[in-house]
């Protein structure tokens, strides 16, 4: 039953599967063990982060190809909300006019862009995603008149959801139920879904192609897939995945502007959660996301303190000051690439294996 | 028995020469002459003719040396950018360090100036350029997925590393006082800087068409950038051609980025993933590894990314994509095909 539930892909190694069980259980239970907006906020976005990776891990992981417009189609998501809202005002139609339309619209960049530049090389692919990604940023801000151009868009949810809507005036265990909280169980509720979905499709027939097309593209298209199409399968379903984690952070922030959903530095932070957790492993984007923004919210308190005793120094200290929290992170996703090329995921599961080397 | 008969000895006038493709040359004469009844009036189109010039070629300075790196090694760098960045901040801070030179209103003193600061930058650049390759390039040769991350994880180390030397803000970037303003021909305005770029891109373009061409030096590059294996198997080391190759390229990258800054009047640390893209769609257009393609690409980039600037601000970006998807669905491995990777 629950092996059917993860599609026979179980974390395989205890220390993974009580890591993820921790993960789960506080994105669950955040609203009442620790009530406040800022540990809200980082409970969803860890939940809608693991949907945007482990879409992304679906491209880089799985099926070796690099993508640069990820973000791209997560803006779209994001912006299909906030457009529908503003221009046909907060109801549930409105949604689902924004949903379907930003759908259609990531499926048909991704399918172009696929079709266009898998065919001669992968990493021309790599080049044009970052050309189209740029083009497509500045044309987001430029048109103000629907995108809120720089400043972004401010708009409202259906009454459900947002923060005025009131289950009952009660609190229960410590939490007031309104439609926040309602909100928050959404978010999680549909990424835990799609996360499953995602495990779904990679260990599916046609999950098992796009690894070998990533382990040896000759011999995959010798024994007669072909790889152009599957290739550009797999980038349209990340690009799909990542339009709907657009669309439940929309929802969630009830904001989006380029700097939230769009812009490059978001790229590279999916790139480091995929990265650090573990290329090729799906549990690897929970892992990952949940420590990137953890990190992200503490380990800049942590560089304040050291930055206060060694702030004398003039680069050493200027590479501690709390801005430059990239810089450590950067650092650590070079050398994961180098020394563990499948991430924490990857180090678990050797781990596990090695313990026990008489199992099968 | 076999009946030999002699092979007349090939005389030089018998060899066929490698016919010449002339073709993606006039295009830019045919985009420049296109651009003229869309802009309208014909002295806002000779400006823009020569700030279009002035940006293709400075794009050309930063893009040769990527588009070589990646024909000789099949490296995709894409942290190229980082040296532009580097260039455009070291030239920044030579230019206020010389700050009695470019005040001054000797023209040859604020050339001297301009040619510190491109030195400076080069070299710095280059230097960084050698360690980038040493540290993060070379343990992933071959390994193209893990090249692309790298790469782009050396870009954001390194691009931390900038900002905590030179901080954060945006510096704005003087030009020396007899490069500001403009020249005035017949109603058409010209600026002095641009004109200044234009000479100094030829000039190299020049420079590095004679070394590719007339040495041995750039016979063994070019024909590492064909075919590596014949050019090991002679006897040359093709990884030290490389590494000559990849710090070059990333000198010329940081003089780029002086340059960039200079035409810019300001730099950030986003100029290089602000170039970045420009570089990528350039040497696209151009064939990866071919520098002739480099050079008329970089030109039609520049070119029309001015004259859509002028006619329609909005769609920019998109006019050097289109560009390039036109012209791949003309020439689909760019305008000159160079290896058969």
């Amino acid at each position: 039953m629950l092996a059917n539930i993860f599609s026979q892909d179980l974390p395989r190694s205890k220390v993974l599967t009580v890591i993820l069980v921790v993960i789960l259980a506080g994105l669950l239970a955040t609203p009442f063990i620790f009530p406040g907006a800022r540990s809200l906020n980082v409970g969803a976005k860890i939940a809608v982060f693991i949907v945007l990776a482990a879409s992304y891990d679906l491209m880089l992981g799985y099926t070796g190809i690099v993508s640069f417009a990820h973000t791209m189609c997560f803006g779209i998501g994001a912006y299909g909300i906030g457009i529908a809202s503003t221009q046909m005002g907060p109801t549930w139609t409105a949604m689902a006019v924004g949903v379907v339309a930003a759908l259609l619209l990531s499926t048909v960049l991704a399918l172009g862009i696929s079709l266009f530049s898998l065919r001669v090389r992968a990493i021309f692919f790599a080049m044009i995603t970052l050309a189209v990604a740029a083009a497509f940023m500045t044309m987001a801000s430029q048109l103000s008149d629907w995108t809120g151009g720089e400043d972004g868009l401010n708009f409202k949810v259906p009454e459900l959801i947002s923060p005025a809507f009131s289950l009952s005036d009660e609190k229960f265990l410590g939490a007031s139920l309104d439609g926040k909280l309602i909100a928050y169980y959404l978010v999680v509720v549909v990424s835990g879904g799609l996360f499953l979905l995602m495990l779904r499709i990679v260990n599916s027939p046609f999950g098992r192609v796009l690894m070998a097309i990533r382990d040896n593209d000759f011999r995959s298209e010798a024994l007669g897939y072909r790889n152009v199409i599957y290739r550009s399968l797999s980038s349209v379903l990340a690009a799909v995945f990542a339009t709907l984690a657009g669309i439940l952070y929309a929802l969630w922030l009830r904001y989006n502007g380029p700097g939230t959903t769009l812009s490059f530095d978001i790229m590279i932070d999916v790139l480091l959660i995929v990265v650090i957790g573990g290329m090729g492993t799906l549990y690897g984007a929970v892992v990952g996301s949940a420590l990137f923004n953890i990190a992200q919210g503490y380990l800049q308190d942590l560089l304040k303190l050291a930055h206060g005793n060694i702030d004398t120094i003039p680069v050493i200290g200027a590479l501690f000051h709390p801005d430059r929290w990239l810089f450590w992170l950067g650092l650590l996703f070079v050398l994961s690439i180098y020394f563990f090329p499948f991430g924490i995921v990857g180090k678990l599961r050797a781990g596990a294996l090695a313990r026990k080397p008489t199992a099968t | 028995m076999s009946t030999t008969t002699p092979i007349a000895p090939a005389t030089v006038e018998d060899l066929p020469a490698a016919p010449r493709d002339w073709m993606p040359l006039l295009l830019i004469p045919i985009l420049i002459l296109l651009a003229l009844p869309l802009v309208g009036s014909f002295p806002t189109w000779a400006t823009l003719t020569i700030a279009g010039l002035a940006m293709g070629l400075i794009i050309f300075l930063v893009a040769s040396g990527l588009t070589l790196v990646f024909g000789l090694m099949d490296v995709m760098n894409f942290g190229h950018g980082i040296f532009v960045a580097l260039g455009a901040f070291v030239g920044v801070t030579t230019i206020s360090a010389l700050g009695g030179w470019t005040a001054s209103s000797s023209f040859a003193l604020n050339l001297a100036a301009i040619g510190c600061a491109g030195l400076a930058a080069a070299v710095v650049a280059g230097t960084v350029g050698v360690l980038f390759e040493r540290i993060v390039v070379r343990p992933v040769y071959g390994l193209h997925l893990k090249q692309i991350l790298v790469t782009m994880g050396g870009m954001i180390v390194a691009e931390q590393v900038i900002l905590a030397l030179w901080g954060p803000e945006a510096r704005p970037m003087m030009r020396p006082a007899s490069l500001q303003g403009s020249f005035i021909f017949a109603d058409i305005a010209v600026e002095k800087f641009r004109l200044l770029a234009v000479c100094l891109g030829l000039t190299i373009f020049a420079a590095m068409s004679l070394l590719l061409n007339r040495t041995k030096l750039g016979l063994l590059i070019r024909a590492g950038v064909q075919d590596r294996e014949m050019v090991e198997a002679m006897g040359y080391r093709v990884r030290f051609l490389f590494i000559g190759v990849f710090a070059a390229g990333s000198a010329l990258a940081g003089l780029g980025g002086t340059m960039f800054g200079l035409y810019q009047e300001m730099v950030t640390t986003a100029i290089g993933a602000q170039m970045m893209v420009l570089i990528f769609i350039v040497i696209i257009i151009g064939g990866l590894g071919s520098v002739g393609g480099c050079f008329v690409g970089a030109l039609l980039v520049g070119l029309a990314s001015n004259y859509i600037g002028f006619v329609a601000p909005k769609v920019n970006l998109f006019s050097s994509i289109l560009l390039m998807v036109l012209i791949l669905l003309w020439r689909p491995q760019g305008l000159f095909p160079v290896a058969k990777r």
